[in-house]
């Protein structure tokens, strides 16, 4: 690339609806490039965010105004996203990531560097306003943490010292790209049936089309491929449902929304594999009769946006994308890609969907299932990236072999993402039916006292159940493994920051998904302080089964991490219980300090007020 | 057999679940054979005097003298109910609670608010003799444990009187849809 | 329309394949409680308390459409409780202070608590600092009192082009919020149509209210639900 990919934008603050007046003379460009379509409202936000440092009044109402939209239901999107922001967020904005793990490898110590060198809090914009300092939920790098994202751009494995180097050249005016030298790793360290670079380009997709659309979907059924996002859906039986859904147009989505804290295996397909999964997409356009396939990325990876393109644009300079692709009659399709904006519900199918029309994503009621009414109420697959990348190799090798590999239930590989307490973090391609163990060997850890299996939304599981197998009849996982060692605080470490993480990322539609994660939190607080007795243990068991009343998958899973670190860890819990019946957790001294303060007076705790 | 023992008292409250109390009508002289008053405000009992059976409590804690009076309730009866919604989630009272901090709380009642016109002296009420103000307004339950809440502003006076009979004859409680309120 | 037949506590009705397991329930005389559900307006299943058990699984009666041979079951000791943990997990999640609100005892949120005969909620209160917006000429937002239903979001008129009514941010800060600009000559029967959508007394009119006294509304004597149920 001749042209710098990270620029730093050309910020000018005097005054906007938040507080100045930004420069939205490019507003009108960006809403033409678009078309002026409503559909791609997340498009135009992203680009004015990233452009301007915030999307203000003006911006709002010019919005408003051509899509004939009141300016609230603008906000209404807009507020939904973690990087979109009505207030201005500095020429330079630094997200640091505040995942569990990204804690474990010091995260803290590198906040308290940033604001040190930078001179204000997170949540705020330095005097000048030339750098803003937020936290944001994990990052899709755990296994090089300490990690942040600076105007699209990706540093990890961040030190004092990087973090010097970082804000001089911020005060300084460098291009992002001359901050400090990039450094993402893949870090695969082993290789499976997928990552196997054995399928030459445009092999896949010759064989899926040598065959009939069934047969494609046949073939497809026979492998026994389920969904790698984590719910293991048949793959074969949601394209055969969106194939017979009838529509005015049929759409390929893939799911790289990869939010789950702890996984990053989507990052790595995208930057070593990208035409194993535009092949795999292709195919499924061809299996459920679709022109249009959609890669909904999260922004987070804005930085592979110029790779992916180029890879797209040498496919079609091939005919492995576009028209008549390779010279078969009347085969169109095309993949677009759709940057999210911060939102870890939108990995939910249905809420995915709603984000890719340019609105808050907000998972759907169901029925209707987005394979019969999804994308613009069209039929729509929905499939995860390493399902996609499966569905290449189907094609290219076979069922057959396909089947050969992993257990009867589940068959082939998965890629696992380990990170945590261990010696290497990375990419672990394994067949199904590999135990926890055997992962704990592979990546070098000891001294484990706990394993999150599948991210906060999953499990976390104690050394007697080391011995079970990742597989969807045992622990079914997207692919996230966090290693925990014994210097831990569990619940401090781990269980908090989750319900923080589902506390800032649901979507706050169901209400025990908004309110009751808050209650949770409560209750591991008080236990933390020392004042927790059994019965709070019995109602954080109880509630449970409210959780489970949430419409998505988000916010029933979102009790897990308290759930089942009480049913692996009950002897941590009972360590920190009182054994009273009641504690109370009001604290006189604090309550009265502040009020003491305001009115000048000396605080008197041992007196007697009758 | 003596009779049971009871106590009451208002914290931050307003004196009408009390009033509620009364108003049972001719009931009052079933209560009075029922059981025996201790410290309250109907006998004008000022200090425990004996260990009590049933304390009953209105208004929630919005000052050092509220937590030290509920604590004193929590230590001289067997049995404490909490009566009306200031009790139970603060009520009225804890409206404050959303002025946070308590600081910008106490400035806009004293200094800033546009009634405020005598204190030319910028002074927040200091004198030792006086109550410190906590944080916010805390229900009661949250600073000493509850056995059984009495909802309503006030209450019904059917709903304290079926409460306490069902307390001092140990039946469970008539809950007639009429007397469960909320205001 | 096609017919189906299903099941509803144990009897079998038969119903219109289009309707939702709500709608069909309702007209056989079974309630079903709701909360974010409002009758002419589209269902989105966001408070969840009318969750039933629908062939073995729990899910929402007002956004589930009836299928032949569907077996619902609407009433348990146990969904009442899950029931009334949300009602309680609503009282604890706002600032309701009943004896201080034009709504208490025609509040749907209310009613439900009374429903269920809630004395306290389980949960710790959270007393979040919420704000009053009261610059409109014609309503009052008391966002303390919200329990972010959306039905007043949902309630989309034509004349409501663009939408009037917004949900705004995420998780536990989400809030509602209307277009002050569009709705600046609302009039009397908008307003106070607006304020009948709320379930709770977040949506107000202004220089309105207290016409019928305490003790005298909808909610005072007789249960929600009670219009619905026992009608043959």
């Amino acid at each position: 690339m001749s042209e710098k990919q990270f620029q730093t934008p050309n910020r000018s603050h005097d005054g906007c609806g938040c507080g100045c007046s930004c420069d939205n003379s490019n507003i009108d460009a960006i809403l033409a490039k678009y078309n002026n379509d409503r559909g791609r409202l997340m498009d135009i936000l992203i680009e004015l965010q990233d452009s301007e440092g915030c999307v203000g009044e003006e911006a709002i109402a010019k919005i408003a105004e051509v899509f004939n939209m009141s300016r609230v239901d603008v906000v209404q999107t807009l507020s939904f996203y973690h990087f979109f922001s009505q207030k201005y967020r500095g020429k330079y904005t630094v997200y640091l990531n505040d995942s569990a793990v990204a804690e474990m490898m010091g995260r803290d110590e590198i906040a308290k560097a940033f604001e040190e060198e930078v001179g204000c809090k997170f949540g705020s914009v330095n005097e000048d306003g030339n750098i803003g300092l937020f936290s944001t939920s994990c990052i899709g790098m755990n296994d090089q943490e300490p990690s942040a994202i600076i105007n699209q751009r990706v540093f990890t494995k961040l030190t004092k010292e990087k973090v010097a180097k970082i804000v001089k050249g911020m005060k300084n005016g460098d291009d992002v790209e001359d901050l400090i030298g990039t450094d993402v790793q893949s870090n695969i360290l082993l290789q499976g049936p997928i990552l196997t670079k054995d399928t030459e380009l445009g092999d896949a997709i010759r064989k899926a089309i040598s065959m009939s659309p069934e047969e494609v979907i046949e073939e497809v059924k026979q492998s026994n491929l389920r969904g790698r996002g984590g719910a293991g859906f048949p793959t074969a039986l949601k394209w055969r449902f969106c194939r017979n859904a009838d529509g005015e147009k049929h759409y390929v989505f893939c799911n790289a929304d990869e939010g789950e804290p702890g996984t990053f295996k989507d990052r790595v397909i995208l930057t070593e594999r990208p035409q194993l999964l535009f092949a795999g997409m292709t195919i499924a356009g061809y299996a459920i009769g679709s022109d249009e396939g959609i890669l909904y990325l999260r922004y987070e990876y804005k930085f592979m946006e110029a790779q992916l393109k180029e890879v797209l644009q040498q496919l079609r300079d091939k005919n492995l994308l576009g028209k008549n692709i390779t010279g078969k009659e009347g085969f169109d399709f095309d993949i677009r890609i759709q940057f999210g904006g911060g939102a870890y519900v939108c990995g939910e199918e249905s809420a995915l969907l709603e984000s890719a029309e340019g609105k808050r994503g907000e998972p759907r009621d169901r029925p209707p299932f987005p394979v019969v009414k999804g994308y613009m109420q069209q039929p729509t697959a929905v499939n995860n990236v390493e399902t996609f990348c499966s569905v290449a190799k189907i094609m290219h090798k076979g069922a057959k072999w396909y089947r050969s590999l992993g257990t009867l239930d589940s068959t082939g590989s998965k890629l696992v993402s380990v990170s945590g307490d261990c010696q290497r973090p990375g990419i672990y391609e394994i067949e199904w039916g590999f135990t926890v163990q055997d992962v704990l060997n592979l990546v070098g850890a000891k001294d484990v006292q706990a394993v999150q299996v599948g991210g906060p939304s999953g499990k976390c599981i104690a050394p007697n159940e080391f011995n079970r197998k990742l597989a969807y009849e045992d622990l079914a996982t997207g692919g996230s493994i966090i290693v925990i060692n014994n210097d831990r605080d569990l619940l401090n470490d781990i269980v908090l920051n989750f319900l923080d993480f589902f506390i800032e990322e649901s979507c706050g539609s169901c209400v025990p998904c908004r309110a009751m994660t808050v209650q949770y939190k409560r209750k591991i607080e008080k236990i933390l302080a020392g004042k927790g007795v059994k019965k709070d243990i019995d109602q954080m068991l109880s509630w449970e089964k409210v959780m489970h009343m949430n419409r998505c998958g988000l916010g029933q899973s979102a009790c897990n991490p308290v759930i089942s670190t009480i049913q692996n860890f009950r002897e941590l819990y009972n360590s920190k219980l009182q054994k009273e019946e009641y504690v109370s957790q009001f604290d006189l001294a604090a309550a009265i300090k502040e009020s003491c303060e305001t009115a000048g007076r000396i605080p008197n705790l041992g007196g007697n007020h009758e | 057999m003596s009779k049971p023992i009871v106590a009451t008292t208002s914290l931050a409250g307003c004196f009408g679940c009390h009033m509620s109390l009364l108003d049972i009508d001719e009931r009052i002289l079933d209560l009075f054979d029922l059981v025996e008053f201790n410290k309250s405000p109907i006998d004008d009992i000022k200090t425990f005097t004996k260990e009590c059976d049933i304390g009953i409590i209105e208004g929630g804690c919005c000052n050092s003298e509220n937590v030290h009076v509920l604590q004193e309730f929590r230590k001289h009866c067997k049995t404490l109910v909490v009566i009306g919604e200031c009790a139970i989630m603060g009520g009225l009272p804890a409206m404050r609670n959303n002025v946070a901090p308590i600081s910008e709380c106490l400035e806009e009642a004293y200094l800033n608010c546009v009634s405020v016109q005598a204190n030319e002296e910028k002074i927040i009420p200091n004198d030792d003799e006086l109550p410190m103000i906590l944080d916010k307004v805390y229900p009661c339950h949250e600073v000493v444990k509850i056995d059984y809440f009495i909802p309503g502003c006030a209450p019904r006076a059917d709903l304290i009187w079926n409460a306490l009979v069902a307390l001092v004859t140990g039946n469970e409680m008539e809950l007639p849809y009429e007397v469960l309120k909320y205001d | 329309m096609s017919k189906v037949l299903i099941t509803i506590d144990g009897k079998g009705f038969l119903a219109d394949s289009e309707k939702t397991v709500l709608e069909v329930a309702r007209e056989n005389h079974i309630y079903i409680p709701t909360l974010c559900n409002l009758e002419g307006i589209k269902p989105q299943g966001s408070c969840r308390i009318c969750t039933c058990m629908i062939d073995g699984r729990m899910m929402t009666a007002c956004t589930t459409p009836v299928n032949n041979g569907m077996v619902v079951v609407t009433k348990t000791d146990e969904l009442d409780k899950l029931r009334s943990k949300i009602v309680e997990l609503l009282f604890a999640e706002g600032n309701h202070f009943c004896p201080a609100c034009e709504r208490s005892g025609n509040c749907e949120l209310q009613a439900l608590a009374y429903l269920y005969k809630i004395m306290v909620p389980e949960f710790d209160y959270i007393f979040p600092n919420r704000d009053v917006d009261a610059t409109h000429p014609k309503l009052i937002l008391d966002h303390n009192r919200c329990i972010l239903c959306k039905r007043c979001i949902r309630r989309k008129k034509e004349a409501e082009n663009p939408t009037w009514f917004v949900f705004e941010n995420r998780g536990n800060h989400v809030k509602i919020n209307f277009d002050h600009e569009l709705t600046a000559d609302m009039d009397d029967e908008m307003a106070q149509k607006a304020m009948d959508t709320c379930p709770v007394g977040a949506i107000i009119r202004k220089e309105k209210g207290y016409d019928v006294p305490i003790g005298r509304r909808k909610y005072d004597l007789h249960p929600i639900g009670s219009d619905i149920e026992g009608k043959e």
